[in-house]
């Protein structure tokens, strides 16, 4: 497998699996509406593309937002998983944090939150994979799979955990 | 070498005393289940600013200034009590932003929100992280308080972004801990033509350092460090990655969609936009271009189309470097 950079829906066209990285979610957001990329990752979504999400790539995958402090915040998603995501749940940057959790087919593995959002509510068929136990916000969703979309809060590249990508270049080989 | 593999080999460095006292919370906590949640380490520091790599931070006044930054897709926004223009302008001393438009700001966009402070004023730097900006530029836009030391920036939690002419010079500001480095370019001209000569000398110094090191020639590198007072590990580090072991925006001048995709052809990692927006008078499209042209700066077509969204005449007048004044000149201050 070889990684390659999608910028426009021409790019997708080699595309076996897709990755939405972190960064800033109004700003993907923007984007992806400016080439039509949104529209046609909604259509490969639904015709079973797999898709992991991370950070704001799980906030684009969510059928509702808000935010913890602004709240609605009324943004571009591509809204394909019955996900609810709050937008900057554990406070700002100098409450970014590392962490292990627990993650349902990955197992434990020791990832950065950064400015992270949770996943507050799933309804059928998505549901919670992973949890963190967060000294301030609790027991809070992290991880969540609906068929072929996986959306994780965290980022696994930042520490290097690679079990996160075995996993789903495997989901993505079945 | 990639970026992120130079995070991991920083964390290395920095972290081995977290480490050791995190196995020692787990043993005194054996046979509980713990789960080590740590904030503040450098890692999540460099990991905060690679998320902004390929955006655009924008300089505000205001909370109306805030959401046409957001609505506009900008990755950030950066509180100023006046643009650098004004503080051109204005003259006297230029102090770090009101308290309470940065932190109104703050609590009505979802985007991260950078301030500045001034050059070696800790206590202005202790304020912002208090209040809780995400980032803090340590900026030769306001008047500087010590030029001769810059803020120890491994003793905060808060990232920090300096800016640089060259490559020791950035090098110094990564060993005082900047988690982030910007061309310093001239503030407030609306002239390109000074953060591409920094961009350049940066490039140059880095293309220097990786030949040493793929020729093996340790001494070479030894002997940079040594003449540009630079510590000899991040000279090496450097020479390895091929590129500055954290991220670099470019900043200072940048005015148009145009300015803003020859900074990213130039090799930035993403670009500041000072008094280029709200000094101009379309700063609602004019913001959205400069955002498009930066994510699409090698596809042609979307800078012509960027290009398009704003009017040459609409752009900020700029101010002609040369007839600034020695003193006038803000990249001067603090090396």
């Amino acid at each position: 497998m070889e990684p390659v950079l999608v910028k426009k829906p021409s790019d997708l066209v080699a595309v076996d699996s897709l990755i939405i990285p972190g960064g800033e979610s109004t700003t993907i957001g923007s984007l992806l509406q400016v080439r039509g990329l949104g529209e046609r990752i909604v259509e490969l979504a639904e015709g079973g593309l797999p898709i992991m999400g991370t950070c704001a790539g799980a906030i684009l995958l969510a059928k509702r937002v808000a935010d913890r402090v602004v709240g609605e915040t009324g943004q571009y998603t591509l809204g394909v998983m019955n996900i609810e995501v709050l937008r900057n749940a554990f406070g700002r940057q100098r409450d970014s944090f590392i962490a292990e959790v627990e993650v349902e087919g990955i197992g434990r593995v020791r990832v950065a939150f950064i400015r992270a959002p949770a996943i507050r509510s799933t309804w059928h068929p998505a549901r919670i994979t992973g949890y963190l136990n967060h000294p301030t916000a609790g027991s809070v969703g992290v991880a969540a799979t609906q068929g072929n979309l996986l959306a994780l809060t965290f980022h696994p590249e930042i520490t290097g955990e690679r079990r996160v990508y075995e996993y789903f270049i495997s989901l993505s080989r079945r | 070498m990639k970026l992120v593999d130079s995070y991991a080999y920083l964390e290395r460095l920095y972290n081995l005393i977290y480490e050791l006292l995190e196995y020692r919370d787990r043993a005194r906590d054996e046979g509980v289940e713990v789960i080590p949640i740590r904030t503040s380490t450098p890692l999540v520091r460099y990991g905060f600013v690679s998320m902004l790599k390929g955006g655009v931070i924008m300089d505000v006044t205001n909370v109306k200034q805030a959401e046409v930054a957001e609505d506009a897709g900008a990755v950030g926004v950066m509180v100023l009590d006046k643009l650098p223009y004004d503080v051109r302008v204005a003259g006297g001393v230029a102090r770090t932003a009101d308290l309470n438009i940065v932190v109104e700001v703050m609590n009505s966009i979802t985007i991260p929100v950078s301030a500045k402070c001034r050059i070696g004023h800790r206590e202005e730097a202790r304020l912002l992280e208090e209040v809780g900006v995400d980032l803090i530029d340590e900026s030769e836009v306001l008047t500087p308080v010590d030029e001769r030391s810059h803020i120890n920036k491994w003793e905060f939690r808060t990232p920090f972004v300096n800016g640089a002419r060259d490559l020791p010079e950035a090098l110094r500001r990564i060993y005082e801990g900047a988690s982030m480095i910007r061309t310093k370019g001239e503030p407030g001209t609306g002239n390109v033509a000074e953060a591409v000569r920094h961009m350049k000398l940066v490039n140059r110094d880095i293309a220097t350092l990786r030949g040493y090191y793929l020729s093996n020639d340790t001494e070479a590198i030894r002997l940079y460090s040594r003449e540009s007072k630079v510590p000899f590990e991040l000279a090496l580090l450097t020479a390895r990655l091929g590129r500055l072991p954290v991220v670099n925006f470019a900043a200072g001048g940048i005015a148009t969609p145009a300015d803003a995709a020859l900074m990213m052809w130039l090799g930035a990692d993403g670009i500041f936009v000072g008094s280029g927006i709200f000094k101009s008078s379309d700063p609602e499209s004019r913001a959205r271009a400069i955002v498009l042209a930066t994510t699409y700066y090698d596809d042609p077509e979307t800078v012509v189309e960027a290009q398009r969204m704003v009017s040459e005449k609409a752009a900020m007048l700029g101010i002609d470097i040369r007839t600034l004044k020695p003193e006038q000149l803000m990249q001067v201050r603090g090396e």
